[in-house]
C-alpha cells in the first residue's frame, strides 16, 4: 500500500506551519526576501523529515527512520546562523540587540523547526490511520499545541509601564525620580529636555524585579524602542543613548530616549509589548521550593 | 552594550588647571567658552561630556 497521501498532507501542513510562524511582527525580524526565501526552503525539508518518518516507522524502514533522525540534527545549526548573523549585524546598529535578544530569537527559529517537523508527522500520522479528515486535525492540533507552548510572555503582564517625565538637577538628568545619567553640555540637556521622553517600569512581582534587572532584558526594551520611534543619535553624540537604569532600593526601571517620533505613549506600547526574554527571567519565584 | 561600567577618561576642560593631573586639560575660564570646547572635543573624541561641578568638564568614552 502506498503512503502518498500521508506523505502528500504531512509535507502540506508542515510548510503552512513554517508559513505562518514566518509571519513578520512589529520587531521586523526577518523582513528581507533572501530571510523569507531560506527559512522556506529549509521549511520544506523540515516538513520532509517529519511527514516521511511515520510511513518509515509503519513499514519497519528502521534505516530510513535512523536517516532521519541524522537529517533533524541538522536543524540545530538553525540556531547558530540566527545568532552569527544577527551577531555580525551588531556593530553597526546605534542601539544594539544585546546578547540575551539575539540568543533568544536564534532559539525560536530553531524550535520553530521542530515544530514544523512535529505538525507533519502529526498530520501524516492521522492520514495512515483514518484518513484526510484525522490528519488535518491532528496536525492543527499539534500546531495550537506547540505554538502555544512556545508563545512568549510579554512584559505587560508583569511589569507596570507608565510614561514619565524627564527633568535635570544640575547635571543629572532624572525620570520621574530615577537617575539616570550626568549630561555636562547645556546643548544636551536643552535637546533632551525638548525632544526627549521618558517611562517608568514597575515590577509587580518579585520575578519580575529581577526580569529587570537583567541587563540583556533592559537592552532589547531599548532596541525595540528605537526601532519602533526612530532615535536622534549618531555615533558622535553619545549622550544621546537610549538607557534603561535601575532604582536599587525599588527595582523599577526609569528608559530614557530621544526619539525622531515624540509620542510617550508609543513609547510605554512598545516597551508593553517587549517579550520577556527567557534568559533574563527572574527566578525568585524559586526561593518557596528551597 | 551601552551599560557598562568601563569608562576612559579622554580629556577634561576646566577653569583651573591645577585641578586636572595625569590627563591632557583645556584650561577655559570663561563658563559658555568652556561648553563650547566641550562640546567641540566630545563630537571630534565622540565621548560624552560630564560635569564634575566646580568648573570641570570631562570627555569620557563609555
Amino acid at each position: 500500500m502506498g503512503h502518498g497521501r500521508s506523505i502528500g498532507l504531512g509535507l502540506l501542513m508542515g510548510v503552512l506551519a513554517r508559513i505562518i510562524l514566518l509571519r513578520s511582527d512589529y520587531r521586523q525580524y526577518p523582513t528581507y526576501p533572501h530571510g523569507y526565501a531560506s527559512h522556506l526552503f529549509l521549511g520544506i525539508i523540515a516538513a520532509l523529515v517529519g511527514a516521511v518518518s511515520v510511513p518509515a516507522l509503519i513499514e519497519r524502514e528502521w534505516t530510513a527512520v535512523t536517516f532521519f533522525v541524522v537529517v533533524a540534527q541538522q536543524f540545530r545549526e538553525i540556531r547558530s546562523m540566527e545568532r552569527d548573523s544577527l551577531k555580525a549585524l551588531e556593530e553597526t546598529q546605534l542601539v544594539a540587540r544585546g546578547a540575551d535578544y539575539i540568543e533568544s530569537i536564534a532559539r525560536v527559529f530553531e524550535a520553530r523547526y521542530y515544530i514544523v517537523i512535529l505538525v507533519a508527522a502529526s498530520a501524516a500520522y492521522g492520514t495512515e490511520r483514518g484518513g484526510v479528515l484525522l490528519g488535518i486535525v491532528l496536525g492543527v492540533l499539534a500546531f495550537a499545541g506547540s505554538a502555544s507552548v512556545i508563545k512568549q510572555e510579554p512584559l505587560w503582564m508583569s511589569v507596570e509601564v507608565k510614561p514619565a517625565k524627564l527633568s535635570f538637577k544640575g547635571a543629572g538628568l532624572y525620570v520621574d525620580d530615577i537617575f539616570i545619567m550626568n549630561v555636562g553640555l547645556e546643548e544636551s540637556r536643552q535637546t533632551i529636555v525638548r525632544y526627549g521622553i521618558g517611562a517608568i517600569l514597575i515590577p509587580k512581582t518579585e520575578t519580575a524585579r529581577d526580569t529587570l534587572a537583567n541587563l540583556g532584558q533592559r537592552q532589547a526594551i531599548l532596541h525595540d524602542a528605537a526601532g519602533i520611534l526612530g532615535i536622534k543619535k549618531d555615533v558622535d553624540t553619545p549622550e544621546y543613548t537610549p538607557m534603561a537604569t535601575r532604582h536599587i532600593p525599588t527595582g523599577r526601571v526609569g528608559v530614557f530616549m530621544v526619539p525622531e517620533e515624540r509620542d510617550p505613549q508609543l513609547l510605554v506600547q512598545v516597551i508593553r509589548r517587549t517579550p520577556v526574554l527567557e534568559s533574563a527571567r527572574g527566578r525568585s519565584m524559586y526561593r518557596r521550593s528551597m | 552594550m551601552e551599560v557598562t561600567f568601563s569608562g576612559i577618561i579622554l580629556c577634561a576642560v576646566t577653569d583651573d588647571g591645577a585641578k586636572i593631573q595625569a590627563i591632557p586639560a583645556f584650561v577655559v575660564r570663561d563658563e559658555a567658552a568652556r561648553q563650547e570646547k566641550a562640546r567641540l572635543l566630545s563630537r571630534i573624541l565622540k565621548g560624552a561630556v560630564h560635569d564634575l561641578g566646580d568648573g570641570v568638564l570631562i570627555v569620557v568614552r563609555h
